[in-house]
């Protein structure tokens, strides 16, 4: 009951979302919004940026590359150098290099993967200015490409697809600042914690316990770990700590922020080609993909544990409880889980290591299918054009005849590109897994024998291949080789496929629309929703079922056993 | 390419100052002066309500007081004292998790209660759960009411009016906080 009026409440908040953030971010990025000009010129004064000018998509991708290095160094340097830096009262040491490398790079590629407790590893300075600061800015790199692909659909035979620094900066100070600072009022309103003070020491005289409660400035990160699809949390436990995550109301703001963007960005991108259906057709294939998956996993967690009922548990009421919180409940965890992982966000409201083994397959194919569903803060959105691009290609194969997208002529070039985009991610996924398995410094890692000790793995590198970034909790991961391999793993996932779609945008961005006749291929209606669909689920699944087969498929068919 | 490291230095600076600086310290400010409970981690005189505690010496279970739910660090301090957060990470076929669960049960039943709920052999996500269920409660009152000499009756009275409904009604699920339900014991039974 609870789960279908939180689903309710959900679509009418998504609904809302869509229309006004989405016609909101349209305005954002045609310049329209302005009401923070006096900020916005001196920015672009000292940048000597023209508000006019406009980038090439090579400039565009050398600009995102440029910033990304220089971004990447700041926030390496602020982690190695912690113990010297202020706003660290529990004197916390500097983060060791390997850690530093793979921690800069996963917030840098908007993953937040987490190899370490942040309570016990990182100061209030590093999770500041480091963290929630690359939280602010690789959702916005995120939302720029996404706007700059769109704008190659979009032109007619204009060359440049807009320019990265004004797109970056209004991207920040217009949607996730403003946004995120209202969340964060709400978080902290319902207990969400927010302090410089250090630790909190209590002692209760009723049972004469003392008690260390981690403290930080976690609420107003909070908010824009999840509307920036990051996922990244202050405290390890992260939306499972009560001090993070503190109500079942912060707990659907969560959901509700995770997905307002990236569903919101359909808008934007039909309004912006011109035809809000296109926009629609995309957010329907994105919409199934989601509604089937939440059914899989709520369902899943509904379910018995099989550990706990072997062990002499007769009734487990409420579904599986262990690595869940009470307030919440199995299937709200679930629904939570799935939000989070089919956005590349990652964050986590329950330990998904202990999930059913249908959980946990709900929440890894969820990532296999490429983030799309609707996918993180921009890298949902030019995903799924990349999908689009290589549906109208197979759809124009079936029909004979040259494939065209909003008008666009669809040639080799342009399929190559998002061939390319599409199978950087489970060659990566899947050859970096293999390694894993393969060495003795991999097999290292996993908690749990058997096959889901297999499946700690594969979802280690599925989640930070898609930049998601939650994990199978059990991973020990902080160990050179799994931190080194990660960010591999997080820098082609990100920029493997930004630089196609980029590229992709370019391409398209220069050619001129063909009018719509009797005979085109139409690229708004149910046909290409099943067709689009296909090819997600096509990709994704043929890709990773014999992986799947080896980890949750034999963990859900094997009766009785256990490792 | 200098152009672009230019750039590139600016807008790090400047986007440091908005998002690393204005941003959290104008949320803190805010947070400190009209939120100032919530945001301090919303004490009492015996501890937060929203960071379970043990009730016991994590060793055995006190039948003095209603438990909640076990920490992955240590099953038997149920609800963690310190250190990091987080879950057992346990799978859901581990032999693991069979035997820490078995283990609870154990525990469970050398204090007279003999099926305990899942939730009380299970750990949570955040190793700090301050809730439990009703259901969870109710099969404690046996062993409470033995070892304070209090009626049952009296017991169920008191775990009824401590259950909160969900949020809104349906925003999560109704529960009990740990802490100030055995406040609320420790008043009617000193």
């Amino acid at each position: 009951m609870s789960l279908a009026l939180t689903l309710v409440a959900l679509l009418i908040g998504l609904a809302i979302c869509w229309r006004f953030l989405g016609s909101y971010m349209t305005a954002v990025f045609e310049g329209r919004v302005r009401f923070l000009n006096s900020v916005e010129r001196p920015i672009y004064r000292f940048l000597r940026v023209d508000v006019e000018s406009e980038q090439s998509w090579q400039r565009y991708a050398t600009s995102m590359i440029v910033f990304s290095g220089v971004i990447l160094t700041v926030t390496y340097t602020i982690l190695v150098l912690q113990g010297h830096l202020p706003l660290n009262p529990q004197h916390l040491a500097s983060v060791n290099p390997a850690l530093a490398f793979n921690t800069s790079v996963s917030f840098l590629t908007n993953t937040n993967w987490q190899n370490y407790a942040g309570e016990t590893t990182m100061s209030y300075f590093s999770q500041v200015m480091g963290l929630e600061f690359q939280q602010f800015v690789s959702a916005g790199v995120g939302l720029v490409v996404a706007i700059a692909v769109i704008r190659g659909f979009a032109n007619r035979g204009k060359p440049t697809i807009g320019n990265f620094w004004l797109d970056l900066t209004r991207a920040v100070i217009y949607i996730l600042i403003p946004f995120s600072f209202v969340l964060g009022v709400i978080f902290v309103a319902q207990g969400s914690i927010d302090s410089f003070a250090g630790a909190i020491h209590v002692h209760n005289s009723l049972n004469g316990v003392h008690q260390t409660l981690a403290s930080g400035p976690v609420a107003f990160m909070e908010s824009i770990k999840q509307f920036g699809t990051n996922g990244g949390g202050f405290l390890n436990a992260n939306s499972a700590h009560p001090l993070e995550n503190p109500t079942g109301l912060t707990n659907f703001l969560s959901i509700l922020a995770i997905l307002a963007i990236p569903v919101s960005l359909t808008y934007v991108f039909g309004k912006m080609v011109g035809a809000l259906r296109q926009g629609v057709a995309v957010l329907a294939a994105m919409a199934l993909l989601f509604g089937a998956w939440v059914g899989l996993a709520t369902f899943a967690e509904s379910q018995a544990n099989p550990a706990v009922a072997h062990a002499g548990i007769t009734s487990q009421p409420a579904g599986n409880m262990e690595g869940k919180e009470v307030r919440f409940g199995p299937p709200l965890s679930a629904l939570f889980g799935v939000s989070s992982t089919m956005t590349s966000t990652g964050s986590a409201d329950a330990s998904y290591d202990s999930f059913t083994p249908l959980g946990g397959f709900a929440l890894m194919t969820g990532m296999m299918l490429g983030e799309v569903s609707p996918g993180g803060v921009g890298s949902g959105l030019y995903t799924i054009l990349l999908f689009a691009i290589i549906a109208v290609f197979i759809g124009g194969l079936m029909i004979g005849r040259t494939p065209e997208y909003l008008g666009k002529k669809i040639q080799a070039r342009e399929v190559k590109l998002a061939g390319i985009g599409v199978l950087v991610m489970p060659i990566t996924v899947l050859i970096l897994t293999a390694i894993a398995v393969a060495t003795t410094a991999g097999r290292a890692g996993p908690l749990n024998a058997g096959p889901h000790g297999f499946s700690e793995v594969l979802y280690a590198y599925t989640s930070q291949g898609n930049n998601n970034g939650s994990a199978f909790g059990g991973l020990t991961g902080n160990t050179p080789f799994y931190n080194v391999t990660g960010a591999i793993a997080m820098l082609l996932g990100r920029f493997g496929v930004i630089i196609p779609a980029l590229a992709l945008s370019g391409s398209l961005a220069h050619k001129k629309v063909v009018p719509a006749g009797l005979g085109s291929f139409r690229t708004d209606n149910t046909m290409f929703v099943g067709l689009l669909l296909g090819v997600i689920v096509i990709v994704g699944g043929l890709t990773f079922f014999p992986a799947l087969a080896l980890g949750p498929i034999v963990e859900q068919l094997s009766h009785g056993r256990f490792w | 390419m200098r152009t672009n490291l230019l750039r590139s230095a600016v807008l790090t600076v400047v986007l440091l100052v908005i998002c690393g600086v204005i941003y959290p310290l104008g949320g803190w400010a805010l947070a400190q002066l009209a939120f100032h409970d919530q945001a301090n981690g919303s004490l009492t005189n015996y501890g937060s309500t929203l960071v379970g505690q043990p009730w016991n010496d994590g060793k055995s279970i006190n039948p003095n007081w209603f438990n909640g739910r076990p920490d992955a660090d240590n099953p038997l301090a149920l609800n963690g004292v310190a250190g990091s957060s987080g879950a057992s990470n346990l799978g859901p076929r581990s032999k693991a998790l069979v035997t820490d669960v078995r283990a609870l049960i154990t525990e469970w039943r050398a204090v007279g209660v003999q099926h305990p709920t899942a939730d009380l052999v299970t750990t949570s996500g955040s190793g700090i759960d301050p809730d439990i269920t009703l259901a969870d409660a109710l099969v404690q009152i046996p062993m409470v009411a033995r070892a304070r000499g209090i009626s049952s009756t009296r017991l169920r009275a008191l775990v009824d009016s401590e259950v909160h409904g969900a949020q809104f009604g349906f925003l999560g699920v109704s529960y009990i906080n740990v802490l100030e339900l055995n406040v609320a014991l420790s008043k009617l039974s000193p």
